[in-house]
């Protein structure tokens, strides 16, 4: 057994030396009906590592892999290219096989990342500060919810229709259970967001309203209305941000207003790996930091007066503050936070920039294109590097016919809004750098003939 | 015979030479590093980009680069904008974000060298108990890189994902057997996660049978995720006493148990290192007095192959993938949390969920669960689970098999043990009196002596080479060191360890002042926690803003 150093003579020894006649006696608490006599039956025995290689091999055979085609999908994960060095670095054991950085004088390395993630990750959305990452985009946007509960102490929190449908699932089912009062609505498929019925539902018992930017559509409205609305009735504006290279265009959320910012990190260095692990953002101001959920890492000196990092504010925790604490989190995601970072420092605001604007430029050639297939409209005026498309018939089984055609086509609004016939036209369509001129015009091919 | 005249000779320390400060503030192979933010800029970038405007590429021509200018500073305008091509809703970004970016030969230095501040597995024994530190094999990291798992999209249709679908049904199966439950939930992001997804799953089955009750029973030596998580769920969260042995009290349980218990949570083994011997009457108790029975599973991986929860009365547990079976904890994450139920618990289990149907494998979501799963209590994350950590959960338990995993608990147990009886000597061992302990061994600070505590052993422990134990936990033992070496060490290096641990407990217990000042060989000597709370510094900022928010 390759992972298991200890030799037979040694179990022997050690056996002796703790007083054991053999391993059962080390069971003793088990309950006797409780205790296996033998290997669980009806499971397979242990395998080389090379027949393990080969059989899962096998299975990821059985996947259509997303570099292999013209791909199109996006909605809450995008496909990016990562420069091969992030991986390598993330792959060091001394970041791979360390633990949460509980003895800051010899997890210095983690510390320095996630101090320089929080900065990057503050900049990026316009905020005063971040903590040090949370399990996805979803859970985040949840998580915020629940901080803006806690701040406003109020109970009922407004979701916009272009909120990621998923999010609105994760934050129906937790909602439940807090007894969270959510006034969510389903989008229409218009070129212009729901920000005017967001306004309209502001009341005073509203702790937050939730704003995708941009939205499950790939529209982008401008957040400052509804800053100053929310703020007048003395609720918070949590804005969410699913693709953050779209940040390198666009204004920040928090630049136009919002109190907390939350979102997807992982078009940033995190691979697509269907749906998990990512990395969730969470950024807000200063005045709002000891309601804030998760890890922070903050500065410090040591004893002979270097500066050095530590986790900090803990006393926010679950593991100090037991039931009275602001999260149950204990476990974030530091490992997808570290690619995420050392992507971010490899682009710079400069490489960050030019990636956002080869993405948009991608997207409007490719929304030109395939608005002059037949029958086919765009529904967005505005967009990044993700667009709404209307077909003439059902998008879902289009999707799925241009499969046969060798072309992952996009996200048909069927799938993700099943039981709304308004939207079951619709076909949200990604495009980033990834994507060339030829992939476009394989999906303009496909579906030209699959409408046809 | 020649003499050779360059001036060479073969090193020889010189007597009496002291190491003084260097120029740099480097010591050799242990070498400072500077922050992101002070050694980049934003006007250097790692990465090469096609333009946007190149013709070869598409009719891209209306959107241009304006050509980056100077600008460090959030504030300042800097950077490619676009033209008025654009279809940015007027949104276009008109402040510069502070980013500071590095060539790549720049960005490789900074990360390895700050790798090198950390301890690891990879580099020596990590003992942190309840966290099992454990070898990660790198054939895990492999095939979680295979492009069929690394570069397949959540919402690809379930056809053109079926091998990943198979993988997550085939864990799945594997945690079911080894758990002896009914059926399991991928979908939890990390352990206090699968706490929630179970509790929530408990609130749900008794709402659905009239009353959700008010109250969950931890014992005192519980992990702060169970309180934090009931009180979540909507519950008040009371203690439950343990006996002088370190074990659940049953008598104090059984009189506590009421209409009002909605359930108990329990860690067994328990936080203490010992396995719960009425395990099967707590859960029997428990029933009959209609609440239900939550397992932290957090420990798993001292049982696993030798006792299935299932057969102790368990209705959820959440297991660990990031312990028991090895994915990499990666500095904090991620995580990846199932929980399997009992046949009770499952109708309530969560969205999404692999189904088999024919030959085919099926993800259930919210459109297709009114079918057969109308009272699952809904969706708890977006799209599917930590996929990246079940390719790698999955080939550690394929590389084990079923005889390896009844190895891996026995070798933990058995290291655990020798570590114990190697130091109960020296060391109180405040249940060791009460028999073996599994998977971890729990000291005091009892007899130590100068006002040494166990953060100043912890301490020593770095110098020595060695990542510090657990400290302070669980709460029910005064200074709490909690060691749990895991099966992957050989005995070599227990050896090595037990001796460095009775060296420092042996100056801990004399008074030795010098034990105050450890760490001194570390990258950092202690840091001063208290300053990081009181004035938090979370984010770097340019001097003069620095000195403005002073």
């Amino acid at each position: 057994m390759r992972y298991l150093p200890l030799a037979e003579a040694d179990r022997q020894e050690m056996l002796s030396a703790v007083g054991a006649a053999s391993i059962d006696e080390l069971f003793v608490d088990v309950p006797e009906a409780a205790r296996l006599r033998d290997k669980i039956r009806g499971l397979p025995d242990h395998l080389s590592e090379m027949a393990v290689e080969r059989e899962l091999a096998r299975l990821s055979r059985r996947n259509l892999v997303a570099g292999d085609v013209p791909f199109f999908l996006g909605c809450g994960a995008y496909r990016h290219h990562i420069p091969a060095s992030v991986d390598h670095l993330i792959q060091r054991g001394e970041f791979l096989t360390s633990y949460t950085p509980y003895q800051p004088e010899i997890a210095q390395g983690t510390l320095q990342a996630l101090f320089e993630f929080q900065t990057q990750v503050a900049r990026l959305y316009g905020c005063d500060v971040a903590n040090a990452s949370m399990y996805d985009g979803s859970t985040a946007c949840w998580e915020a919810i629940g901080m803006a509960r806690r701040i406003t102490r109020r109970g009922k929190a407004i979701l916009s229709g272009g909120l990621h449908p998923h999010y609105v699932s994760v934050a129906r089912t937790m909602a439940r259970f807090t007894g969270d009062v959510l006034d969510t609505r389903v989008p229409e498929l218009t070129a212009e967001t729901d920000t005017p019925s967001l306004i309209e539902a502001i009341d005073d018992d509203t702790s937050c309203v939730v704003v995708q930017y941009p939205d499950i559509l790939g529209r982008i409205g401008d957040l400052g209305a509804l800053a100053e609305a929310c703020h007048a009735k003395k609720a918070l504006l949590i804005a969410v941000v699913t693709e953050p290279v779209a940040l390198g265009a666009i204004r920040s959320p928090g630049e136009m207003g919002a109190d907390i910012v939350v979102g997807e990190g992982q078009s940033i260095g995190v691979g697509l790996q269907f749906g998990g692990p990512y990395v969730g953002l969470f950024a807000c101001s200063e005045t709002l930091v000891r309601q804030m959920p998760g890890r922070l890492t903050g500065q410090t000196v040591d004893a002979e007066g270097k500066r050095g990092f530590v986790l900090t504010l803990s006393t926010r925790e679950q593991h100090i503050r037991r039931e009275k604490a602001t999260s149950n989190i204990c476990t974030s995601s530091v490992l997808c936070a570290l690619a995420w970072t050392a992507h971010m420092t490899l682009l710079g605001e400069k490489g960050l920039r030019q990636l956002a604007m080869l993405n948009h430029a991608r997207a409007v050639a490719a929304a030109e294109r395939l608005a002059k297939v037949a029958g086919v409209t765009l529904v967005n005026h505005s967009f990044f590097n993700e667009f709404t498309l209307k077909l003439p018939k059902e998008a879902r089984p289009a999707v799925r016919a241009m499969v046969d055609k060798g072309v992952l086509g996009g996200v048909s609004l069927g799938r993700l809004y099943p039981e709304a016939t308004g939207l079951q036209n619709g076909l949200v369509v990604a495009v980033t750098e990834t994507v060339t001129d030829e992939d476009v015009e394989a999906l303009a091919t496909a579906l030209e003939e699959v409408l046809a | 015979m020649t003499i050779n005249q360059s001036g060479w000779r073969p090193t020889a320390p010189e007597a009496g030479a002291m190491s003084g400060g260097t120029y740099t503030g480097n010591r050799a192979l242990m070498l400072e590093e500077a922050l992101l933010f002070e050694i980049g800029d934003t006007e250097t970038t790692g990465v090469d980009f096609e333009d946007p405007g190149s013709p070869a590429k598409g009719p891209h021509q209306s959107i241009t680069l304006m050509g980056p200018k100077a600008g460090a500073q959030p504030g300042a305008d800097t950077g490619p904008r676009p033209s008025p091509g654009s279809r940015l809703g007027g949104l276009e970004r008109n402040r510069a974000i502070g980013l500071a970016g590095l060539s790549e030969p720049e960005a490789v230095r900074h990360y390895t060298r700050l790798s090198r501040q950390n301890y690891a597995i990879d580099l020596g024994l990590f003992p942190l108990g309840s966290c099992t530190m454990k070898h990660n094999p790198r054939l895990n990291e492999k095939v979680a890189r295979m492009p069929g798992f690394a570069d397949i999209h959540p919402l690809q249709p379930a056809d053109t994902v079926q091998g990943a679908l198979e993988l997550i049904h085939r864990l799945a199966g594997w945690l079911v057997e080894l758990t002896g439950m009914h059926s399991v939930a991928m979908s939890p992001k990390a352990g206090a996660h699968g706490e929630l997804c179970g509790l929530l799953a408990i609130r749900s089955a008794l709402e659905a049978r009239g009353d959700a009750r008010e109250v969950i029973l931890v014992p005192e030596s519980a992990h702060g995720t169970n309180p934090a998580t009931a009180a979540f769920a909507g519950y008040r969260v009371e203690n439950i006493p343990a006996t002088a042995r370190g074990r659940v009290d049953l008598d104090a349980l059984k009189a506590r148990l009421g209409p009002d218990v909605a359930a108990v949570m329990i860690t067994n083994p328990n936080t203490c290192g010992l396995f719960e011997p009425d395990m099967v009457e707590i859960s029997r108790a428990v029933h009959e007095a209609g609440g239900l029975v939550y397992c932290d599973g957090a420990n798993f991986n001292a049982i696993v192959g030798r006792v299935r929860p299932g057969d102790l009365g368990i209705d959820a547990m959440h297991i660990n993938l990031h312990k028991t079976f090895s994915t990499p904890h990666g500095g904090g994450g991620p995580g990846s949390g199932p929980v399997v139920f009992s046949e009770a618990l499952t109708p309530f289990a969560p969205l999404p969920f692999v189904e088999k149907q024919g030959d085919d494998y099926a993800l259930v979501e919210e459109e297709t669960a009114g079918e057969h799963h109308g009272s699952s209590f809904g969706r708890m994350v977006a799209f599917h689970g930590q996929m990246g950590m079940f390719t790698r959960a999955l080939a550690y338990i394929m590389s084990h098999g079923a005889d390896g995993l009844r190895q891996v608990s026995e070798d933990a147990v058995l290291n655990a043990n020798y570590v114990l009886r190697r130091l109960d000597d020296l060391l109180d061992a405040p249940f060791g009196h009460s028999g073996p302990c599994m998977h971890e061994a729990l000291f005091s600070d009892k007899g130590f002596a100068g006002g040494l505590t166990t953060l100043d052993l912890a301490k020593g422990l770095i110098d020595e080479g060695f990542h510090p134990m657990t400290m302070y936990f669980p709460l029910v033992v005064h200074g709490a060191m909690l060691i749990e070496p895991t099966e992957t060490e050989s005995k070599a290096a227990l050896d090595q360890f037990i001796g460095a641990m009775r060296s420092v407990a042996e100056r801990a217990k004399a008074g030795d002042q010098s034990l105050k000042a450890a760490p001194v060989h570390a990258p950092r000597r202690r840091l001063d926690e208290t300053a990081a709370a009181r004035k938090p510094v979370l984010v770097w900022k340019e001097r003069e803003q620095a000195e403005a928010a002073e």
